[in-house]
């Protein structure tokens, strides 16, 4: 019998290490993972509100909203409404997983398996953080973004890059590239060519041409709809990146401000999209590490079960009846189908020969893991691995709420033969960001009027923007544009159903 | 492959304590608000203690394109008796929606914990103590350190190595320290010398300088030189408080209640705020005396009143302690307005000709029975004779109060700092 890896709940840092490696050995040799680089790092309560304050990231510009949300934390805190996580990992390279340092040796043993291996590997294989990521260097940009905010800090203002990042938050979630296309962001490179950007402008600089006269401007009428679009980029639903590029009067700063918050934006776009799939992996990892370790007797039966009753807590799933319920929850919607595709893998029924060909009894569960991990999102895992027996298991039934409708809320389809596939087909739009936020598009510029900046929001079923909010966020981009902003909202077949017009507040009412 | 544990928990903690600060100090309107709200339904011992407030969400709202309303489609879980085609009733409004904290609507209201010392800052905020006027050097106060040019001695923290550098390079060049490019080139002259002769007389003059630069060092510690520093003593503006308490019989349970808190406030208020003030306490029936702060606030007295015997007492320290000429004198007094008929005169006499005017400012708080409308038809005989003096141009704040909720709004009023009215009264 091997030797056991602890006893009891205590753990020095020795033991961290005789688990790491326990753990590496589980998660290469039994799963065939492959890791970044791991680096683990055991954190106090304080530090872990830290982290949640900067969205999980060990370093981060410095803004109002994180001192906020560490305010609310810690009021929920303290007050004991909110247990904190026992983890956080850092989608880099190396990967960095913190600890809490009050987690027993059984659940450092699970967070270990769970962060450093699990999401690793998910981080490290999944094609949309492939496409979309640069883990090699995401702690130096944002380093250097942290620097960049700071100086600018100092040489404009607080109040004025304060000003800018309020602005550029607010238009985050819509500061995306949702489609490839373009070649991979390399921070690393993109941090240079800032620091290139500044100097070419100090070089270049020369006070004469502020002293040229300007001369009559020119009529423009004549550009055409077709052509002004092709120039602008348009229609472009990346609004920071459309700022950027094409607003007329920010600073350089300004556009580089806007850049550092698309580019964070754009680096947890793929976490957004995979939030079953990628605590689906994380926690079958540490159920196959962990069931495995104890088989081998590294971990004792006590532990074990402790081990089992926070595993079933994480995989909880209330019904939709309970008070508890908030949603269906990543981890168990996630772990249950992995469960359910090694199932299928090794012992399928006929249902899921029917449902699942390529699949189904091919006997190699790892490897079609290691594929579904690879080349899924949250999205397409569902449409594709979902299976009858699952939906079964779960009970689940689609609701069709149409506020016309006075007969109550229609149930759409439920969990049989008839309804399968739309309950199915309807779960996987539920998780795709893309039908999730709102489709904003810029689609003209006013260049020979008043330069008005117009956008659509295409309406699907109805769902217009909250009020409050939409004239917010749009005085926001209306005062980065510096002319109005028109925002129409449009249904499917074009039929105009509000319009909002924002003009730019002067700067001294801001400040 | 190599995996790094490392232990961060030592590492310095508060590194969200900038994002909070620039929190607080975005949302001062709102916090303060809430600071002064919940400090009066409190203890004044619990204002102390910092704690939980709730601000209204409204300007520290991150807005973001939301979406609501519209047909909703949802897979839920759990289904135990529906079949495809039935009818749910609503329930009310949205039956299974339900938002999170921190997600839309449900965020109204904002609550988290202030410290201790970030409630009190926002409490005393706008508050301070007005004409602060004569400063003066302290004798035992030394504060503030400068630099004050240059010195051969010191703590290796402090070798200026600009200034040794430059004193190295002088001497070197005022010895004639041979340079390395000398020495460099001889060398090569060396080297491509073919006479014998020569090339003796070369290694002779090499070997010469190579000698020179050892008896001749690049930086002699003749050379070093060290920053200097030089305490000053800064000017402190010196202030003392007098408290002065009527704590005659005919203060009631309720009243002395008022005149305490109020103290409390202005003692905090004090003690946070400044370093030099001085506070006296003197509290007073029919005979004046000095007492300290425990005596004070929470010793039992009782007799007959006379005013002007806690302003004979204040009088007195002052001649003795506190020189007009470098202190900043202030008092706050605090009574029911009772005072025997015989002693007005004297009171009236000894405020206008010995405490007016060595005082920078004199705050009389008149506390009187709850819910006491009896007490506002006829106004007693301290505020009668205060307001005289005060309309004759004396620097005067009265106030009355009657309930707990009054002493903080009061307070605030009195020592509200008044840059704004003077810069009304400047153009």
């Amino acid at each position: 019998m091997t030797e056991r890896l602890f006893e009891g709940a205590d753990w020095d840092f020795q033991t961290l290490q005789r688990i790491t490696d326990a753990c590496e050995e589980v998660a290469t040799r039994d799963l065939g993972l492959d890791v970044y680089p791991n680096q683990i790092e055991v954190i106090t309560a304080e530090q872990m509100l830290d982290a949640y304050s900067s969205v999980g990231m060990p370093l981060f510009y410095k803004h109002w909203s994180f001192g906020k949300h560490f305010a609310y934390h810690e009021a929920s805190y303290r007050k004991g409404l909110m247990g904190l996580a026992y983890e956080i990992v850092i989608n880099s390279s190396p990967c960095i997983s913190y600890l809490m340092e009050e987690n027993t040796a059984t659940m450092q043993t699970l967070v270990i398996a769970h962060a450093a291996f699990g999401h690793n590997h998910f981080f490290k294989n999944n094609y949309l953080f492939k496409q979309w990521t640069d883990a090699d260097g995401i702690l130096d940009y944002l380093d250097f973004a942290k620097n960049y905010v700071m100086q600018c800090e100092d040489r404009y203002g607080r109040v004025e890059v304060e000003r800018t990042l309020d602005a550029a938050h607010a238009l985050m979630s819509h500061g995306i590239d949702r489609y490839p296309g373009k070649k991979k962001l390399d921070l690393r490179e993109e941090e240079k060519r800032a620091g290139r950007r500044r100097q070419h402008e100090e070089e270049v600089f020369n006070d004469l041409w502020r002293t040229v006269p300007k001369g009559a401007s020119k009529t423009r009428s004549a550009i055409s709809l077709e052509r002004r679009r092709k120039l602008l980029g348009l229609p472009q639903e990346n609004l920071l990146y459309f700022l950027e590029k094409s607003a007329p009067r920010l600073a350089p700063w300004q556009r580089e401000l806007l850049r550092i918050v698309r580019h964070i934006a754009q680096y947890f776009y793929p976490q957004s999209q995979t939030k079953v799939m990628n605590e689906g992996t994380a926690t079958y990892v540490h159920y196959r590490i962990m069931t495995k370790l104890h088989q081998q007797g590294r971990i004792s039966d006590g532990n074990f079960l402790e081990f089992l009753q926070s595993h079933t807590n994480v995989v909880f799933q209330p019904e939709f009846d309970d008070p508890r319920y908030s949603g269906f929850n990543p981890y168990a919607l996630g772990f249950a189908m992995m469960q359910d595709i090694e199932r299928i893998v090794t012992r399928p029924e006929d249902e899921d020969r029917e449902w699942f060909p390529d699949i189904a009894g091919k006997n190699d569960v790892m490897g079609v893991l290691r594929d579904v991990w690879a080349n899924y999102r949250d999205e397409s895992f569902i449409a594709q691995f979902l299976s009858p027996k699952l939906m079964r298991h779960l009970r689940m039934f689609h609701l069709h709420d149409d506020p016309e409708e006075r007969a109550g809320i229609r149930v759409d389809a439920i969990h049989d033969e008839r309804g399968f596939r739309r309950v199915r087909r309807e779960l996987a739009r539920q998780h795709d960001v893309g039908y999730i936020d709102a489709n904003i598009e810029v689609v003209d510029v006013d260049l020979s009027g008043d330069r008005r900046l117009i956008l659509h929001h295409h309406v699907i079923k109805g769902s217009q923007l909250n009020e409050t909010d939409a004239k917010r966020v749009l005085q926001h981009l209306a005062d980065l544009w510096t002319y109005d902003v028109a925002l129409i909202e449009v249904d499917a077949n074009d039929k105009v159903l509000r319009e909002y017009v924002v003009s730019p507040r002067p700067i001294s009412a801001v400040a | 492959m190599p995996i790094h544990i490392i232990d961060r928990r030592l590492n310095p903690g508060g590194k969200s304590l900038e994002n909070r600060q620039r929190f607080l100090r975005r949302a001062k309107s709102l916090v303060q608000g809430a600071v002064k709200k919940t400090s009066q339904e409190r203890d004044i011992k619990d204002v102390l203690e910092g704690g939980e407030v709730t601000i209204p969400l409204d300007g520290m709202h991150e807005p973001r394109f939301r979406r609501d309303g519209g047909t909703r489609d949802m897979v839920l879980p759990g289904n135990k008796k529906f079949i495809e085609g039935d009818y749910l009733q609503r329930s009310g409004q949205g039956s299974a929606k339900d938002s999170g904290p921190g997600e839309g609507d449900s965020e109204d209201a904002f609550r988290f914990v202030l410290s201790r010392d970030e409630f009190v800052d926002l409490f005393l905020d706008d508050l301070e103590l007005p004409d602060l006027a004569k400063r003066k050097i302290a004798h035992t106060e030394s504060e503030g350190i400068q630099r004050a040019g240059y010195t051969t001695s010191g703590s290796p923290s402090n070798i200026s190595v600009s200034r040794t550098v430059r004193l190295a390079l002088a001497r070197r060049i005022a010895l004639k320290r041979p340079r390395k490019d000398e020495i460099e080139e001889l060398e090569a002259a060396i080297a491509a010398c073919t006479d014998e002769d020569e090339r003796v007389m070369l290694l002779a003059q090499l070997e010469k300088l190579k000698a020179k630069i050892k008896r001749i060092p690049f930086i002699d510690p003749l050379d070093i030189r060290f920053r200097r520093f030089e305490t000053v003593p800064k000017p402190v503006a010196q202030a003392v408080m007098f408290c002065l308490m009527d704590v005659s019989g005919s203060m009631s349970e309720h009243m002395k209640d008022l005149a305490k808190r109020f103290y409390m406030l202005l003692y905090v208020f004090l003690k946070r705020r400044y370093k030099h003030v001085d506070i006296v306490f003197i509290r007073h029936t029919d005979r004046a005396e000095e007492v300290d702060e425990q005596t004070f606030f929470y010793g039992p007295a009782s007799g007959g009143t006379l005013v002007s015997s806690a302003l004979q007492a204040m009088h007195e320290i002052v001649r003795e302690r506190f020189s007009p000429s470098d202190w900043n004198i202030y008092a706050a007094q605090a009574s029911d307005g009772d005072n025997s008929y015989s002693d007005g005169e004297l009171t009236g006499m000894l405020l206008t000709d010995k405490i007016l005017p060595v005082c920078q400012f004199f705050a009389y708080l008149e506390v009187g029975e709850s819910g006491g409308s009896a007490f506002d038809l006829s106004d007693s005989s301290l505020w009668t004779l205060y307001e005289r003096l005060r309309n004759s141009g004396a620097p005067l704040s009265m106030r009355k109060v009657s309930e707990r909720s009054e002493i903080f709004p009061v307070f605030h009023d009195l020592f509200q700092r008044r840059e704004t009215a003077q810069e009304k009264a400047a153009p």
